[in-house]
């Protein structure tokens, strides 16, 4: 049984389908990863989950730990369980990242949030006053991001490209932190375009089109990025354009 | 009936400053109504005071190339329900000088007071003034606050001024400050200011860049919520070559307040360069959201953002 199922999920913007009766099921406590080409659906799959304005309106259903979440709005998922890192997170003017992370940490004490901070690889020295606006740059926005969801200690995290400006050397945190979610029996939900983030996970789906056209051991899903993918009928997308290889 | 050092520790009780400032030491001087209860002074700041009946006349002369590392605090307030207490402050501030002072005005328990202030201000060649205000105010919104300033910047010289109403009610308040800044001076004024319930939030500054290379800023971060009413009236002229400023008004809106916008830049130069931007609008749904999805109620995330949004 999984505690996220997603069933015949239906999503339009302006009558075409974004996601396409789409199913899929998320383990309790796996470390999943969802891959797929730019415009799969992805960010748009993780922001139904979570039940952002504006992706309300759907078909079919979510089901939380057995039960549907669709009339839930996103505080109430949010105080059941579920979170979202952004792809591109917002930014606060004025806002510490000291107040930040405490406002979704469960643990609020000023060790545990220094702490977190070192876990993605930010010095609290330097960062904990720095307010979470326009002057962090991309990748220490995405490690506040992460280190919030972190902090929140969810039941299930849905991480929109947890790795997209890292650092090569900064990755390896990135991983850990995923490493403790796990520890902290999270679900983790990693969409990415990376093999390396990839490989953190235990069990994969490949979206195209608004539909998971595959599902299983990374091993058999990691092969889309190393053989160019397997030949896709699907809705006659050049297999080059699904993996973004040369034609 | 309190005694003085009482009557200081009650007032200050009510800001959340340093605890320096409650060094006697540290040169300060407070007002409660019309009666000064507390005083200090430093070498080359002359402060003269004359209790009105409603309220303080003030002459502070800072000598010619005086600097005053520590800032020096002012506390004007009032403890009673009502009243009204009016400040009257000449500032001469000698060339090459330089001071800065933190004030707090304090009516904790305002039902119904007024508040005004009337300042000139004079900043001489090279000399640099900052005066950072901070009011805390009741929560019965009770309060009628004029704060007014003409301000002279000299050569070179440099004014700065901060207005923070944050905590409790506004209930009135009307600004208006003018400045006129020389060749070279440097002119930078903002305000943050939290309305609730029928708040009525008047600001009206005015900055004339005359000198050549002279500069100014005028901030305004204004929150409005419930029916709170906000009107903004930036405007800053340049008549100098190769002066430069800039108009900022960000207003954030929600529930039935309504806020208003009116920036105006005047050129009188070729080469001066003014430009402004003013922004009115509810919270980001980005940012709402993101903290929502982190746990927040909606209410307790709006709460959070314009904190951000007014804090220093
Ligand atoms: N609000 C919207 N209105 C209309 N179309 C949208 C909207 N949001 C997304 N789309 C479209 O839906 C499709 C899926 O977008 P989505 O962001 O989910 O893709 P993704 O798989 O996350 O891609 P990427 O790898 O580039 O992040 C895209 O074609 C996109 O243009
Ligand atoms: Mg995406």
């Amino acid at each position: 049984m999984g505690i996220l199922t997603v069933k015949d999920l239906t999503l339009k913007f302006n009558g075409k389908s974004i996601l396409n009766r789409l199913n899929v099921d998320f383990w309790d406590g796996h470390v999943h990863a969802v891959i797929g080409p730019n415009g799969a659906g992805k960010s748009t799959l993780a922001s139904t989950l979570v039940g952002l304005s504006g992706y309300r309106d759907f078909e079919g259903d979510i089901e939380f730990e057995g039960k549907s979440i669709r009339d839930l709005g996103v505080d109430e998922r949010a105080k059941r369980g579920i979170t979202l890192g952004w792809q591109e997170p917002a930014r606060f003017e004025g806002l510490p990242i000291l107040d930040f992370l405490r406002a979704s940490a469960k643990n609020k004490s000023r060790e545990h949030i220094e702490a977190l901070l070192n876990k993605v690889g930010l010095d609290p020295v330097n960062y904990l006053y720095r307010a979470v606006d326009k002057t962090l740059s991309g990748g220490e926005r995405k490690k506040v991001e992460l280190a919030s969801i972190v902090a929140m200690e969810p039941k299930v995290a849905l991480l929109d490209e947890p790795d997209s400006g890292i650092d090569i050397e900064s990755i390896y945190r990135i991983f850990d932190a995923v490493k403790v979610l796990k520890s902290l029996g999270t679900t983790v939900i990693l969409i990415t375009h990376s093999l390396a983030v990839l490989d953190q996970a235990e069990h994969a789906f490949l979206m195209c089109h608004g539909q998971v056209v595959d599902k299983g051991e990374v091993k058999k899903i990691r092969r889309y990025f190393e053989d160019k993918c397997i030949p896709c009928d699907h809705k006659n997308i050049p297999v080059q354009q699904i993996i973004g290889g040369q034609a | 009936m309190k005694t003085q050092p009482e009557l200081i520790s009650s007032l200050y009780d009510y800001t959340d400053t340093d605890p320096n400032l409650k060094d006697p030491e540290t040169a300060h001087l407070v007002i409660n109504g019309n009666t000064v209860i507390g005083m200090h002074a430093v070498t080359g700041l002359n402060i003269k005071v004359k209790e009105l009946d409603d309220g303080v006349e003030l002459l502070v002369t800072l000598d010619d190339g005086t600097i005053v590392k520590k800032p020096v605090h002012l506390c004007f307030g009032m403890l009673p329900e009502t009243g009204i207490q009016r400040i009257i402050m000449n500032v001469n501030i000698g060339t090459n000088a330089q001071i800065s002072l933190l004030a707090h005005c304090v009516f904790p328990n305002a039902v119904d007071v007024q508040h005004l202030m009337d300042a000139t201000i004079h900043i001489a060649d090279g000399a640099r003034y900052s005066y950072f205000e901070k009011h805390v105010h009741s929560s019965k919104g009770g309060l009628k606050v004029y704060p007014k300033a003409v301000v002279h910047v000299g050569k070179n010289a440099h004014f700065k001024t901060e207005f923070e109403l944050i905590k409790g009610r506004v209930g009135l308040i009307d600004i208006e400050y003018e400045t006129s800044c020389d060749d070279g001076g440097v002119v930078d004024m903002m305000a943050r200011i939290s309305g609730r319930a029928d708040d009525i939030i008047k600001i009206k500054e005015i900055g004339h860049l005359n000198g050549e290379r002279s500069k100014g800023a005028l901030t305004s971060k204004i929150a409005v919520r419930d029916n709170a009413r906000a009107e903004v009236y930036n405007k800053l002229t340049a008549s100098g070559a190769y002066a430069r400023g800039h108009v900022d008004c960000k207003e954030i809106l929600q529930d039935n307040g309504v806020a208003t916008a009116i920036p105006i830049v005047e050129v009188h130069h070729p080469k001066a360069h003014i430009t402004h931007e003013a922004a009115i609008g509810s919270v980001d749904n980005k940012q709402l959201e993101t903290l929502m999805s982190r746990g927040l109620s909606e209410d307790d995330a709006v709460e959070m953002i314009i904190n951000g949004l007014l804090a220093r």
